[in-house]
């Protein structure tokens, strides 16, 4: 009811930012911020590259110290589960007893990872999974990844910078098959073989022993607690333009929001960590009375050996691709099209393709492909 | 209840200035960077979205001259994310968490810009 501030169900990335942005826009209510996991909130970018490789310290993980919440006045209830949604008294219960009131409530419950059916393999999303595959990785003398996505590519880098000898099982037929073109899949797996990574395709690929076995194959959205409320779910929370349910006193943001996004034409899951962070604020604004459609361009990024591949927009559905640069350099970029209209940006060692891959699809510019391919034309002029 | 605990370590001073002129000065252990040293200790005014990353351009900061030299030069990625920046972009100019502290840049001064987003 209204005083009862706002609760926030999952204290990641998105349901960190939230509660932060909030009292950045001034908000004076009370603020929960309700968290499964016993720590405080942190980032996850770091669990698969320096933090895994031990460059980086457990405390350099955390999003703020402990203090940031009690200044901010943010009650973190850490190692606390929501349970279930009263819509129409406008409370959430905890699987501790607790019942907690809202004015409104924001679902930033995430996903969990996808599992094979089988013991044995390690998985990595928690701060908890990190520490245990550290431990792993210590120990093991060969380890396979199952997996050719981000999660299983960072993995594998990591292990191999180790001094582990290290095998790639990947189901498709190239490496980071749905998000990235092949001249990029191309790129990474001569990557890895350089660096001594073994690489295996097809379906039946994964089936074979190692000291270590991690899978990196997938998330699934945490639905259930929307779904037990009687809120829509299809492959995430359904929200509108405004990341709201059909319940206007409840919102969903980062890795579980199905929302409407202008770079996918159509209702998508985004799962990145400025998704999570900009949902987080445009929610945030919408509480305070300056709402707006989330239009915010999408980026991502992964950092495998010494190389940084950045990715700007959406490219699933791509009809055409554009090469800029040479791969033999080690400096390029791929410009997606669908339509004859620009979609998505990859660049590795070009970071300035990356930033006005930015500019030119918040733009909504329309480059043709023969421009992006040609070195000669400054793109910047372009936006 | 937080496991993120901390070994000792040597450490050098780094002096924060808010855009309203609001001053911390900070033992930084050596080997961080800078915008970590503000994120750790609740300085306002960095925010650091992508977590050090060179991605966001959100930890902006105005360095001192006495000791920008003495900075590492920038590569090629903070060169081109400093475009990015909220703020206006000046010749002294750097994203904090590609500074690391070192003892050699004991007593940087960095001024945090109005907005980070």
């Amino acid at each position: 009811m209204k005083g009862d501030g706002v609760v926030i169900a999952g204290a990641g990335q998105a349901g960190f930012q939230l509660a932060a942005s909030l009292r950045a826009e001034g908000y004076e209510d009370p603020i929960a911020l309700i968290g499964e996991e016993p720590h405080l909130p942190y980032q996850r970018p770091p669990l698969s590259k320096a933090f895994l490789a031990g460059q980086q310290e457990a405390d350099a993980v955390a999003l703020r110290p402990g203090a940031f919440y009690e200044q901010h006045r943010i009650r973190l209830m850490t190692g606390e589960k929501a349970v279930e949604i009263d819509r129409a008294a406008q409370r959430i219960r905890l699987a501790s007893g607790a019942s907690i009131p809202y004015e409104k409530l924001v679902l930033a419950v995430g996903a969990r990872v996808r599992e094979l059916p089988r013991n044995g393999a390690v998985y990595l999303r928690t701060f908890d999974d990190a520490v245990e595959l550290k431990q792993r990785l210590e120990s093991a003398g060969d380890v396979v990844v199952i997996g050719g996505g981000f999660i299983g590519l960072e993995v594998a880098a990591v292990a191999r910078s180790l001094g582990k000898s290290v095998t790639v099982t990947e189901a498709q037929s190239r490496l980071m098959p749905r998000v990235v073109a092949p001249i990029i899949s191309e790129f990474y797996r001569e990557l890895h073989t350089s660096h001594g990574v073994k690489i295996s395709f097809g379906p039946d690929a994964s089936s074979r022993p190692a000291d270590l076995v991690v899978a990196g194959i997938g998330v699934i959205p945490n639905v259930e607690l929307a779904a037990g409320g009687g809120l829509a779910v299809a492959d995430g929370i359904v929200v509108d333009e405004f990341l709201r349910t059909e319940d206007p006193n409840i919102y969903a943001i980062g890795d579980c929001a199905a929302h409407p996004n202008p770079f996918a034409g159509g209702r998508v899951r985004i799962e990145s960590v400025q998704n999570a962070v900009d949902q987080a604020r445009a929610v945030a604004a919408a509480i305070v009375g300056r709402g707006h459609p989330y239009r915010a361009v999408p980026w991502f990024w992964t950092d495998q050996f010494d190389i940084k591949l950045q990715m700007v927009g959406l490219s699933g559905g791509c009809d055409r691709v554009v090469t800029r640069g040479n791969p033999e350099s080690g400096k390029f970029s791929v410009f997606y099209f669908k339509d004859y209209r620009l979609i998505a940006v990859d660049s590795i060692n070009r970071p300035g393709d990356h930033m006005t891959g930015r500019k030119l699809l918040a733009a909504g510019s329309q480059p043709t492909p023969e421009q992006c391919g040609d070195e000669s034309v400054d793109l910047k002029s372009l936006v | 209840m937080s496991i993120f605990g901390r070994k000792t370590q040597e450490t050098a001073n780094i002096i924060y200035i808010s855009h309203t002129g609001d001053t911390h000065q900070i033992a930084v252990p050596v080997g961080d960077s800078v915008m970590e040293g503000a994120i750790k200790n609740g300085i306002d005014g960095i925010v650091a979205e992508c977590g050090g990353s060179c991605m966001c351009a959100t930890c902006h900061v105005y360095v001192d001259e006495a000791h920008l030299a003495l900075l590492e030069p920038m590569d090629d990625t903070e060169t081109e994310m400093l475009n990015a920046t909220a703020a206006e972009r000046r010749p002294n100019s750097r994203l904090s968490c590609q500074i690391k502290v070192t003892q050699a840049i004991d007593g940087l001064i960095v001024r945090m810009p109005e907005t980070q987003q």
